[in-house]
């Protein structure tokens, strides 16, 4: 197998990423990772388990738990291999988890966390995982993968 | 007090034997307790009947009717206006025009906050008020068909009845046209089977209770939307000459035209007492809340 992106050194791969799905990941990771690291992204490559992923490569950055949370909102079966001197020291499935605060910000435009005089950090809670839907703690307002897919890559 | 969710049906029950008691009564039971009655969207039988209710337990009544006048109008926040209420109060009502308004206070005070109608979303002790009126006329609940008529997505009143009343054997109706059926998420919580229909004369005969509620005009993001739906429904004394003898009428108030006025004098209106029950179930509440029971 011919490699498309070369190997990194140490770094973060992010693998199994929803055909198509990859700049939406890149856009909703930390947007100076795009400015000061070294970023691969391959696209609609075979893939055994998917048909077609994608794969996205940061050199130098070791993804926090929040971030790998923050992959699982839009592509839940992704995988994350940590790597350091050209070895996967760490695998880390993401999970999409029971609650998300601060990450996505409410549709219901009279939520009172979308109030312009509130400063409220959002609270999300899984209500289900398959379809992926979330419920605002505040307003009930529920949201769907689509939608958060769609915010987070504003 | 934020949801009618939070609470079971033996909490509910032993409230409706408290109100049972409270009724036509006077106590001290609140004597030197402050309520803070926070109105940043208007009321008047919420409002009045909290106000009501804390009195006759002896305690008394802070608060607005409005945002006007308050700091709120000076661009203070809303969390921070809580916070003084907080230090000023025992317990905290509080109405406004956002859904979580009433979680959110509840975040940030000490004192106990009870939700009195946040936007779209919750109205408990309206939910509370309604169901002791139907257990007050029927003896129980379990076993009913109930009907609700009217704007079911927007309407705040109707989304709590629909939780609370849930949480009984009951046969439930839900009444309403097509773009006002029942939101999604309230959809979801609904523990017993329900049918949904817009045809209310062939329901009725079957009713033992028809809840109507109002158009809620101020919730529609596009006026247009409101315009197709306004008066799609109105309930006469000639609608009802198929229900059953027993059948009650209620409405949460206030009423636009909804009901006729020529169904106040059939022995089918209730809403005039299910509005006089919120004093009794809301003075319950608050002893219930202050742990004098």
């Amino acid at each position: 197998m011919s490699l498309i992106v070369r190997r990194i050194r140490n770094g973060t791969v992010i693998d199994h990423i929803k055909a198509g799905e990859a700049l939406r990941v890149l856009e909703i990771l930390d947007p100076d990772l795009l400015m000061e690291k070294v970023v691969a992204v391959v696209m609609n490559v075979k893939s055994k388990k998917m048909g077609r992923k994608d794969i996205v490569k940061v050199e130098e950055v070791e993804l926090t738990p929040e971030q790998v949370n923050k992959i699982a909102l839009i592509s839940p079966r992704a995988t994350i291999n940590i790597i350091r001197n050209y070895q996967v020291a760490e695998k880390r499935y993401v999970k999409v988890p029971d609650r998300v605060d601060g990450i996505i910000r409410c549709n219901n435009p009279t939520c009172i966390t979308n109030h312009p005089k509130e400063s409220i950090r959002s609270v999300f809670l899984r209500v289900s995982e398959d379809p992926l839907i979330f419920r605002c703690y505040y307003c009930g307002s529920e949201m769907k993968r689509e939608e958060i897919a769609k915010q987070l890559s504003r | 007090m934020i949801s009618i969710e939070d609470v079971s049906r033996k909490e509910l029950e032993d409230l409706f034997l408290l109100a049972d008691e409270m009724r036509g009564r006077r106590t001290d039971d609140l004597k030197g307790k402050i309520m803070a009655s926070a109105f940043f969207e208007p009321s008047t039988r919420t409002r009045l009947s909290f106000e009501s209710a804390m009195k006759r337990l002896g305690g008394e009544v802070i608060g607005f009717s409005s945002s006007e006048g308050t700091s709120i109008d000076k661009g203070e926040s809303f969390s921070d206006t809580i916070r003084m209420l907080d230090r000023y109060s025992d317990v905290i009502v509080i109405r406004h025009r956002y859904e979580g308004a009433a979680r959110r206070a509840a975040e940030v005070a000490e004192v106990p906050v009870i939700n009195a109608g946040d936007g779209r979303g919750n109205h408990p002790t309206q939910a509370m008020l309604d169901l002791y009126t139907i257990w007050r006329k029927f003896g129980c609940i379990d076993g009913l068909t109930i009907g609700i008529l009217g704007d079911l997505r927007y309407g705040r009143a109707a989304n709590s009845f629909i939780c609370g009343v849930s949480k009984y054997k009951v046969r439930l109706k839900l009444i309403s046209p097509p773009p006002l059926r029942i939101r999604h998420e309230v959809r979801s919580k609904i523990g017993i089977d329900f049918e949904e229909t817009f045809d209310l004369e062939k329901v009725l005969p079957e009713l033992d209770v028809l809840y109507v509620t109002r158009i809620q005009k101020e919730r529609f993001s596009d006026p247009s939307e409101y315009e197709k739906v306004k008066e799609s429904y109105r309930i006469t004394s000639s609608t009802l000459m198929k229900a059953k003898k027993d059948l009650v009428v209620m409405h949460p108030l206030p009423r636009v035209g909804e009901i006729d006025v020529s169904v106040d004098v059939t022995k089918h209106a209730l809403y005039f007492d299910q509005a006089a029950n919120g004093v009794p179930v809301r003075m319950a509440l608050l002893k219930v809340i202050f742990g004098v029971v």
